[in-house]
């Protein structure tokens, strides 16, 4: 590849002064900086031991390092024009440690052997000065070293070797559709991400790692200027832990949603000409949906909507460690504590089967090890609407009397310290053959919603509201016509007890969330959610709609 | 690396400008040290430090521009970097939306942004304040889980127009959530600070602790139209969208002018200059205040300044880029780090006092747009809800779910108290009426 071919339009990098702002997730750097191959193992294993040591000659009882390369890089369009090109690389070592029984970290981005050892060092400084006012020493479940060991995600094409020209191409070919067919506002955008993560523990365990992630999205206006109304659709595309490949559409991954509503879905590849295309009809259409009317409804959750409802409502209260209360004071605790299980109460009706996994590849989850160097598994969460398990680390295992980690401990980067986050929530699809046809035929009164839109749920996860992108009214059986101002409220519990049946596994697929956001300082990570089609009987559902003056 | 003086910083700029070749070139040195810890369970969860130093350089060939960094400062790798920034130019699309650098910009003198005592903070300095709040609730029977945080840094800038600027800068945070042990009651506090040593820990411990004993055995009452009153950390978070921010995200010039802004205006144009709020309400920003000293330059060179946004309920100014701004002839102003909404004398004790019924909202959780065209938002009270009767609080309720706009609320403003340092703004708490509660929440 010729390197013009290759930068093409990449001179609107990070920190052009006449870009929107972009996340600051490492430092601006040529492309091509992002093909070039970081640390070889065999220094990476040197400088690792050089932080092990220094750990331990200093006091610690246990440590871990994780050398970590974050390559990223964003591409932004509106209409006819690139927005901005950011390619970052983020490049250091964070070191954490036990010592007196008590956490330290630290990190730098000065890799070398005295700048590793300075952080060991005051890694191990900060943990004996907390472990003075320490109450609850830290007990970590036993994990064997693997030794030498390293996992590569199965992509077909990596992202970052496809030329930009050919990527900016798509995006204004996208915008240029949605002209075409009369939106007032386009905006796309396509965001890679690689992580080369490289983990030692004084267990024994040398993990070297190379896991992909790609997001494809965009979101159309429309406007009618003589009212001022306007109304906008985003893309019906996951992010995923796969590569380039994802943009190559094929027919066997397209679903289609109920006759009637013109909803298409994405399995493992996206069709964003086609996608933008529909959300340039519907976001007209929107424009002149009939207001939804106030009341109880039987919701058909199509999965990219059902995904987040997922995510918020089983995914976070599971979380061992907001269940204990070491989130209290910011993402919040939850209604599924110890005591609640041990209660049997139903989470759901039996229709609901939902299961964690960290392997299921082209997941964001998908991974080999997690960043405390536990293999990865899959394992079940809720069985036929019970309770049966939570997603927990290696400190927190002892906790419900178990002698292992789950591996959902990740950090977003080298800069911060690992901890515990969600692993891929997914409800199992329906056993008996059930097409979304089939299931809205049994439908007399409801709304069937396709997409995410706005969400937000109580600290303990109880209450929820959730929106969509595009809503349709279901009489009698059948799709009649669209909705807008529709958002429902339920209570979690009720929720998933309501849940009626769920299609089968035609239909099954998964939606992403790219930036799920955790912790003090906030960290984010991204994680997939599968399910089919599926019914939830009598929600309440309220009109979104207001005046301003 | 260590932070940086103005004149270390400013020879390592010159000496990157000295590289240039381009038309134009700009470079900006910044680099942050600090350090955190965190608690749950009246115990340390985990704890960190951080140091990151680095330098970005912009160059331009006409529209032409390209970045490039490094994190070292000798000469090969400075002279590497403009290179590599200027190859990526080369090979650029010319951008629609140009402007060029700004020449030499008047900066405001004066704002104490960076205090040493903030600086000098240890990891001692952190598990003493953070001991000595989980010790406090130990005593009352009661347990929290907090996050301290601090950092210093500087920024620095230069370009080849002839800009110059640098600024230090030092800030200390602290929240708290203190709950009941058998999770029935939960209060929460925040703080944050540029001269660490006007903290203490204590002091926000104990607002949670009392508001956490207060909130037991809460009682269901409906949903429904209510008066309220708003509390600072209603308004305005740096953890989550929240009310005020969001109105004060939303006024930008170009999403207006565009038509997809609550401020766009039936068949084009905006509503700059209309009255859309009650007159009560004025909003400004100052990076002198003494209270919230802040950087008195944007990232893109522009001069932070003494601004009006909202007065007496009519919007005064919008921002933009500095593209739309020569675009649409209008004021190029940028979009300010913190706000200040003027308010009155009273606390929120005095609100509650001329109350005859209303409910008491320490906290708003969770907040989500639901629709952009009326600035519609839903979300959650949270960490101590109180019913008020006749100037008195009478009983903690369980918390609500809301869905209300930031436009009609300042519409429906009863009274304002006085303004408090929150996030590096200055909010007042307000009292609303006819607050919109739409359902229950179980969560405590």
């Amino acid at each position: 590849m010729k390197r013009r071919d290759f930068v093409g339009l990449t001179g609107l990098a990070t920190g052009a002064l006449f870009l929107p702002s972009f996340p600051s997730l490492g430092s601006a750097v040529d492309p091509l900086r992002l093909l070039e191959p970081g640390l070889d193992v065999a220094q990476k294993k040197r400088l690792a031991d050089v932080g092990l040591n220094a750990a331990k000659s200093a006091g610690a009882s246990y440590a871990d390092v994780r050398i970590g390369r974050y390559l990223n890089q964003s591409i932004f369009t509106r209409e006819k024009q690139v927005q901005g090109i950011s390619s970052t690389e983020s490049f250091g070592f964070g070191i954490r440690v036990i010592a007196n029984g008590t956490w330290g970290f630290a990190s730098t981005n000065n890799v070398t052997d005295a700048g590793i050892a300075k952080a060991a060092q005051l890694a191990v400084q900060i943990a004996k000065a907390n472990s003075k006012v320490q109450k609850e020493k830290v007990q970590l479940a036993p994990q064997k070293g693997y030794g030498e060991v390293s996992w590569k995600a199965p992509i077909q094409q990596n992202a970052f070797e496809v030329p930009i020209k050919d990527k900016v191409d798509l995006l204004l070919g996208v915008n240029a559709k949605a002209l075409d067919l009369g939106v007032s506002f386009v905006n796309s955008i396509l965001s890679q991400v690689n992580e080369q993560k490289y983990f030692a523990s004084t267990d024994g365990s040398y993990i070297d790692q190379d896991i992909h992630r790609i997001y494809p999205s965009f979101g159309v206006t429309a406007i009618d200027r003589a009212s001022g109304k306007f109304r906008s659709r985003q893309a019906l595309s996951a992010p995923v832990g796969m590569g380039y490949e994802y943009l190559t559409p094929k027919a066997a991954d397209k679903v289609a949603g109920p006759t009637g509503s013109d909803i298409i879905g994405y399995k493992n590849s996206y069709d964003m000409l086609e996608d933008v295309a529909a959300a340039a009809k519907q976001v007209k259409q929107k424009l002149t949906a009939k207001s939804v009317v106030p009341g109880k409804y039987d919701l058909v959750l199509d999965p990219h909507h059902l995904g987040l409802t997922i995510h918020e409502s089983v995914g976070h209260p599971l979380e061992l460690d907001r269940v204990l209360g070491y989130e209290a004071n910011y993402a919040g605790t939850s209604f599924a504590t110890l005591e609640w299980k041990a209660k049997g109460i139903p989470y759901g009706s039996k229709v609901v089967n939902i299961v964690a996994d960290k392997v299921t590849p082209g997941t964001l989850g998908a991974v080999g090890y997690d960043d405390e160097g536990v293999k990865t598994k899959r394992w079940d969460l809720i069985k036929e609407g019970r309770l049966v398990d939570y997603e927990k680390i290696r400190d927190q295992a002892h906790v419900v009397g178990q002698k292992e980690s789950d591996g959902c401990c990740y950090s977003q980067s080298w800069q911060d310290v690992q901890f515990q986050r969600m692993p891929n929530v997914s409800l199992q699809p329906g056993k008996t053959p059930l097409s979304v046809d089939e299931l809205v035929r049994g439908v007399d009164k409801g709304i069937y919603i396709a997409g995410n839109g706005s969400f937000s749920i109580d600290q303990q996860r109880y209450n929820f509201q959730f929106g969509g992108q595009v809503f349709y009214a279901i009489e009698k059986g059948k799709i009649t016509e669209m909705l807008e101002d529709v958002a429902y409220q339920a209570n979690t519990q009720e929720f998933w007890n309501a849940c009626a049946a769920t299609c089968d596994e035609r239909d099954f697929r998964f939606f992403g969330a790219f930036n799920d956001g955790k912790g003090q300082p906030s960290q984010s990570s991204a994680v997939s959610h599968g399910s089919s089609t599926t019914r939830f009987n009598g929600v309440n559902v309220i009109n979104t709609a207001r005046k301003i003056g | 690396m260590a932070i940086l003086s103005k004149d270390e910083a400013q020879t390592i700029l010159k000496k990157v400008l000295s590289f240039s070749t381009a038309d134009e070139c700009e470079a900006n040195l910044s680099g942050s040290t600090g350090g955190n810890v965190r608690s749950a369970r009246n115990s340390i969860s985990t704890a960190g430090a951080n140091d990151n130093t680095s330098l970005a350089v912009e160059s331009r060939f006409g529209r032409r521009a390209g970045t490039a960094t490094c994190n070292e400062f000798d000469d090969a790798t400075l002279r590497r970097c403009v290179q590599r920034a200027e190859e990526i130019a080369r090979l650029a699309p010319e951008s629609p939306e140009y402007m060029p650098l700004l020449g030499p910009q008047q900066y405001l003198d004066g704002s104490r942004s960076y205090v040493a005592a903030t600086a000098g903070i240890t990891p001692d300095y952190r598990a003493n304040q953070i001991g000595a709040s989980m010790a406090l609730c130990d005593q009352r029977k009661l347990s929290s889980a907090a996050f301290l945080d601090d950092s210093h840094g500087f920024i620095a800038k230069r370009n080849s127009k002839g800009l110059e600027a640098y600024q230090q800068v030092s800030n200390i945070t602290f929240s708290i959530t203190v709950r009941t042990p058998d999770g029935t009651g939960s209060g929460y506090a925040s703080g944050d600070y540029v001269d660490a040593s006007k903290f203490d820990a204590a002091r926000f411990t104990k607002i949670a602790a009392d508001k956490a004993a207060s909130s037991v055995k809460a009682r269901a009452i409906e949903p429904g139209k209510y008066t309220v009153i708003l509390e600072p950390n209603a308004l305005l978070s740096n953890v989550d969208t929240s009310l005020l921010g969001a109105l004060m995200g939303s006024l930008d010039a170009r999403n207006a002018d565009e038509g997809r802004s609550f401020l766009s205006k039936k068949g084009g144009g905006n509503r700059k200059g209309e009255k859309l709020f009650d007159e009560r309400v004025t909003i400004y920003s100052d990076p002198l205040n003494p209270e919230i000293a802040d950087v008195t330059f944007s990232g893109d060179g522009r001069p932070q300044q003494r601004t009006t946004w909202i007065e007496k309920g009519v919007v005064k100014n919008l921002y933009s880029s500095r593209f739309w701004a020569q675009k649409a002839g209008i004021p190029d102003l940028p979009r300010p780090n913190g706000w200040i909404m003027e308010g009155g004398t009273q606390t929120t004790a005095d609100l509650i006092k001329g109350t005859a019924k209303g409910i008491l909202v320490t906290r708003l959780w969770y907040i989500r747009p639901v629709d952009p065209q009326t600035l519609l938002f839903t979300g959650l009270t949270r960490d101590g809800t109180f019913y008020i009767e006749n100037g008195q609080i009478k009983f903690p309720v369980k918390n609500f779910r809301f869905n209300e706009s930031p436009v009609i609320m300042l519409n429906n403003l009863e009274a304002i108290g006085k303004p408090v340092r929150l996030n590096g703004n200055l909010v007042p708490p307000l009292k609303i009426r006819d607050f919109t509660f739409t359902s229950l929440s179980d969560a405590v």
